[in-house]
């Protein structure tokens, strides 16, 4: 047999770290999914060129190796319009809903470096919407938040975003809601100033709007059942009767309780509005 | 190497058969789903590379022909018997050890999402010995470091052989790695998951 070039952790180990983090850091991932946490936290192992000891040791002396290692764990990994079929469907069928509103509050949690409440903004852009809707991007990451408020990414990045946007349906290209400066490129200032992105834990955290849209796409993967119902409730309780939720792609309702809660607009998306009061 | 009561022993052992491959494996993965009679009594997963947004006919394909229940994984899909199951494209596909799957849309790994490795390397930690793999056709390395944790942990690894395969670069990663116990031609390994019956 041959010898793995890769360190690997025990389930024991990984409940120490977890314990660690949230007794001295204050953060819960003790219903983050294992197999996922267990490769993100081996990936860190492997790129610090270090052991279970000394992991253990920096989270427990350093703060800023905590705000590494906490960039690490959560997975930041984003696309503009990932999922064209899903923006089409919000197209087509929650946007003229929301058009009725005269204030469209829209809360993207777990928005990462901004990529999808941009994608959002460009949407509500092209319905006319934007004068009346407002984008709350949240995330429990600050370093993914300050990319986020700028709003600036590599032209490249944004360039292999062009086969999603032309998916979508939209007119144009999509570096048409961009300024570009040599290879970078900066979101239009119209669609930035309907937008604030700002801390939230979706864990410890509690409601601070009333909103008739959610989207929480790609999130979930990383959670336990118990803790996507615990969140579930926060996103019910924060939305206006009838208002939308927008899951990931590969991410459905699976509990009966909220299935009575949310009624599947569109199975496929995964896009759910909420039911009863 | 030929087929040896020790390779076909340890396959009917097996609860759970991986299959994990790439450019020009498409046609073999097929006619294996084909093949399977409906009481095969294991858990296939298949993680094929394939690109985002084509919005393609696999699964549908796939289903059509196949005489078990075959199924796309979406997040947290509990992992059954009898039942084949397919990576989606643009996420990781994770096994779990409370018996779920769970999907993750980190950074593609050998520039694949799904990647081979990623469902293999944490198959290891849950299957191990009760657990027979395939590595097919492919022309990456993703694949070979799962096929080897794999085999640390006692499951069954097996690499097409470079020779029979249309792209002969995954097995070859494989098999340098020493990560293949056997290395079996198409027949071989159609004769093998056929010795369940």
């Amino acid at each position: 047999m041959g010898t793995t070039s890769k360190e690997t952790l025990s389930s024991g180990e990984i409940l120490e770290i977890i314990d660690i983090v949230k007794r001295i850091h204050g953060f819960d991932f003790g219903d983050y999914t294992k197999a996922s946490l267990k490769r993100r936290m081996e990936r860190i192992v492997m790129l610090k060129k270090i052991s279970f000891y000394d992991l253990k040791h920096m989270l427990v002396n350093s703060t800023d190796f905590f705000q590494e290692f906490l960039e690490e764990i959560t997975v930041n990994v984003t696309e503009m319009f990932r999922d064209p079929a899903y923006y089409k469907a919000l197209n087509s069928q929650v946007l003229p809903y929301l058009s009725t509103y005269q204030h469209v509050k829209v809360w993207c949690a777990g928005c990462s470096s901004g990529e999808e409440a941009y994608s959002l903004a460009i949407l509500l852009n092209e319905a006319n919407l934007s004068q009346r809707s407002f984008i709350y991007g949240t995330d429990i990451n600050t370093e993914v938040l300050k990319e986020a408020r700028k709003g600036i990414y590599s032209l490249r990045k944004i360039k292999s975003y062009a086969e999603n946007y032309t998916m979508t349906g939209l007119p144009g290209s999509i570096t048409d809601h961009f300024t570009i400066m040599y290879d970078a490129a900066a979101v239009h200032s119209e669609l930035k100033q309907n937008t604030l992105f700002s801390v939230h834990n979706l864990i410890s955290d509690t409601v601070f709007n009333e909103f008739q849209m959610i989207t929480c796409r790609n999130v979930f993967i990383y959670f336990e059942t118990e803790l996507q119902e615990r969140i579930l409730d926060l996103f019910y309780r924060s939305l206006c009767p009838l208002g939308y939720l927008c899951l990931g792609n590969k991410e459905t309702i699976r509990s009966d309780a909220f299935r009575k809660k949310f009624k599947a607009i569109n199975q496929k998306e995964n896009i759910y509005q909420k039911i009863g009061s | 190497m030929a087929l040896n009561s020790e390779i076909i022993e340890q396959w009917q052992r097996s609860s759970v058969l991986l299959i994990g491959g790439s450019a020009g494996s498409f046609k073999i993965i097929f006619r294996m789903v084909k093949s399977f009679p409906h009481d095969l009594n294991k858990t296939v997963i298949i993680v094929m590379h394939r690109k985002k947004n084509f919005f393609s006919e696999i699964e549908k394909l796939f289903a059509e022909n196949s005489r078990m229940l075959l199924v796309e994984i979406s997040d947290k899909e509990e992992i059954r018997g009898n039942a084949i199951y397919i990576a989606p494209p643009n996420y990781h596909s994770l096994i779990e050890a409370n018996g779920h799957f769970s999907l993750d849309v980190s950074d593609a790994v050998w520039y694949s999402k799904p990647s081979i490795d990623v469902t293999f390397e944490s198959a290891a930690d849950v299957y191990k010995d009760k657990c027979t793999a395939i590595l097919l056709s492919g022309a990456n390395q993703d694949g070979a470091e799962g096929l080897l944790q794999l085999r640390n942990a006692g499951s069954l690894t097996i690499a097409q052989s470079p020779e029979d395969a249309e792209m002969a670069d995954m097995p070859k990663a494989a098999i340098n790695l020493n990560a293949a116990k056997y290395v079996l031609t198409s027949t071989d390994i159609f004769s093998l998951i056929q010795s369940n019956t």
